[in-house]
């Protein structure tokens, strides 16, 4: 059977001329149902230019899609009708953001934004509308929801923001959610809180559920798997006990090594990758990531390399990827990861 | 924290699930409980009254001039005085009030409802569709509004032509329209690419809203405020404008009477009789706060995080 959602080869650039962007370069990822796929990656590696190509909601122009394909569940949707699209997107897909203050509209109270799904799309009246929203916000487990149903999203607090963005999001039992950075603007308490609610309501559902972060500790607790994106490719892909414990990329090394551990002695110097991520205009020839590499050689200049099998359902683009695996990391098991 | 600790029994208390109220059930709501609403809504009350039974608040015909009464000072028989003309200063500004707030509010409701629509299309959509409007726009933007004026209405009304007073306050909106709907095009051309990029429109079109929802339901709302407060003031500019089409002899005319017409007439003779100025001009500064108030009043109601 085909994946649940399937993004094959996808290459999108902004702008023309000696100016344009390649940002991204040949992304492939699939998830299935019920399953949670973390795409990791740092500013401007394209994991929400992807997302947003998947939902449809790319701005077309400046962007351009050159290339690939977008299949949910086996359906083309790159060059579909717009109107097949529209009515998939909120009832088979959705998407939350990174800021739910500024994805909610202020003039709205919450539930009639969670409502207006009920209304327009299921055509059901403003009370029964109202009513389904209370239960959408029950299920996301926002306390006292038939009071709240009634107050403007600034009345919220961050976390119950991206609660009441979730219930509005899965009001139409979508079948993939994705989700962007949907924890980078909350506390680390609430962070937990709504990743916790995100991996039960995908239990739940059976939904697919993308997730883009770039907190490594965020992805280790929830994510089956993972795709790390480096200047708009990906660049490595495993479950995840495998790509904690050995992975195969310089660049995945790398960004576990930037996060400072309990264990480490005080006043250690943290180790940040080198260098800056390359400007999307002019991505360096060869392995992008080879100006930031401790391992580059001259091979890496010239040559891109090709993501290779390492076994398992592990992937990497590194000549040399087979080496790291072998070598392992000093890393303990992901849960220790988390806890550190 | 109380509020987790309280919300089982508030939760027990709470009535059954009533529906969620819209934006202008809530505006309106909110509007009710602003003093300055109620003023605004009265103040507007008693000048359209003015404007649709002047005959309650004074028998005097306003086109009748004794010129042995000419420049009577405020007094018996006449509150406001006489005009050089030696006519009813009271009587003429309130007859007046009738095509000065037609103007007034034909033109200002012409205006936006244009340059609202027209700004929410090329902000929405910008592309090709913003370039073309934009530079319709600039066309009409670019024409000096005397200028614009005096060809509009020459060509129009023959020299000399007398037109009815109906059709004179029609075509005076219609200059003012055509000359002005620009402005508001901007404002809101440049409020909706700002609300255009705010992520609840992404999330909305993710959510599957097309683009009429998206247009109507998101950006309009959280567009309306600078609008409103453009259409508020531009009131009292448009009352304004229609007097200098007036005082250019293309505008409105004896025996139409607005308080711009006599603006217009008075204000060469101010030292002279200034109460003739003061008064119709007075009722104008009245005019354009109240409007001010209630534009003022339904923006801060429409919008929530005032509350």
């Amino acid at each position: 059977m085909a994946p649940l959602l399937e993004v094959e080869d996808l290459r999108v650039e902004f702008g023309r001329g000696p100016e344009t962007a390649s940002v991204l370069n040949g992304v492939s990822y699939h998830v299935d149902e019920g399953e949670t796929l973390a795409v990791l990656g740092e500013s401007g590696s394209g994991k929400s230019v992807t997302a947003q190509t998947v939902m449809g909601i790319l701005d077309l122009p400046p962007g351009r899609i050159t290339g690939g394909a977008v299949r949910f569940r086996g359906e083309e949707l790159l060059g579909a009708d717009p109107e097949r699209r529209r009515l998939l997107r909120g009832e088979s897909m959705a998407m939350i953001f990174q800021d739910a203050l500024s994805a909610l509209n202020p003039v709205y109270t919450v539930g009639f934004q969670i409502a207006e799904q009920f209304r327009f799309r299921r055509g059901l009246s403003r009370r029964d509308a109202t009513a389904r929203a209370v239960e959408m916000l029950d299920q996301v487990r926002i306390p006292n929801a038939k009071q709240r149903v009634k107050e403007y999203p600034h009345q919220f607090s961050g976390g119950m923001r991206q609660r009441a963005m979730i219930a509005m999001s899965l009001a139409l039992d979508p079948e993939l959610l994705i989700a962007d950075e949907p924890t980078t603007a909350l506390d680390v308490t609430v962070q937990a809180q709504i990743m916790d609610l995100l991996d039960e309501l995908r239990r739940e559902r059976g939904m697919g559920l993308v997730l883009i972060t770039h907190d490594l500790g965020v992805v280790a607790e929830v994510a089956d798997r993972i795709a790390v994106m480096y200047a708009g490719r990906v660049v490595e892909h495993a479950d995840a006990a495998t790509l904690y414990a050995r992975p195969g990329h310089p660049y995945t090394r790398g960004l576990m090594d930037s996060v400072p551990r309990v264990d480490d002695v005080a006043g250690a110097p943290l180790r940040p990758i080198p260098g800056l991520p390359p400007s999307l205009a002019a991505i360096p020839d060869g392995c992008p990531f080879h100006p930031r590499c401790a391992h580059a050689v001259d091979r890496c200049v010239t040559e891109v390399p090709a993501l290779r099998e390492l076994g398992g359902d592990h992937q990497a683009a590194c000549h040399f990827a087979e080496r790291f695996v072998a070598e392992g990391t000093d890393r303990p098991t992901t849960h220790e990861v988390v806890s550190g | 924290m109380t509020e987790l600790a309280t919300s089982p029994a508030a939760a027990d208390e709470a009535p059954a699930v009533e529906e969620t109220r819209g934006l202008w059930v809530d505006g309106w709501a909110d509007l009710r409980r602003r003093p300055r609403f109620w003023i605004a809504a009265a103040l507007i009350l008693v000048l359209l009254l003015m404007a649709l039974a002047p005959s309650l608040f004074t028998s005097v015909d306003p086109a009748v001039g004794e010129l042995s009464r000419s420049r009577q000072p405020p007094g018996d028989g006449a509150i406001f005085g006489y005009d050089l003309q030696g006519r009813d200063v009271y009587a003429r500004t309130i007859y007046g009030a009738a095509p000065s707030l037609a103007v007034g509010f034909l033109a200002t409701l012409g205006t936006m409802v244009i340059g609202s629509l027209a700004g929410l299309l090329a902000g929405y959509s910008q592309g090709w569709a913003d370039s073309l409007l934009s530079r319709i726009g600039e066309v009409f933007a670019g024409l000096p509004f005397v200028l614009g004026g005096i060809v509009i209405l020459t060509s129009l009304n023959e020299p000399g032509e007398i037109v009815g007073a109906q059709e004179l306050v029609f075509q005076v909106v219609l200059t003012i329209v055509v000359l002005t709907w620009p402005v508001a095009m901007r404002i809101m051309r440049a409020a909706a690419i700002e609300t255009a990029q705010q992520d609840y429109v992404k999330a909305a079109r993710a959510l599957g809203a097309g683009p009429f929802r998206i247009v109507l339901r998101h950006i309009l709302p959280n567009t309306l405020a600078p609008v409103l407060v453009y259409g508020a003031i531009q009131f009292g500019v448009f009352i304004g404008a229609e007097a200098t089409l007036s005082f250019l002899g293309i505008g409105l005319r004896d025996p139409v009477v607005s308080w711009g017409v006599m603006i217009a007439e008075a204000k060469d003779r101010v030292q002279d009789i200034p109460w003739a100025l003061f008064f119709p001009a007075g009722f104008l500064v009245v005019t354009v706060l109240a409007f001010v108030m209630m534009g003022d009043a339904v923006r801060d109601a429409l919008d929530p995080r005032g509350r």
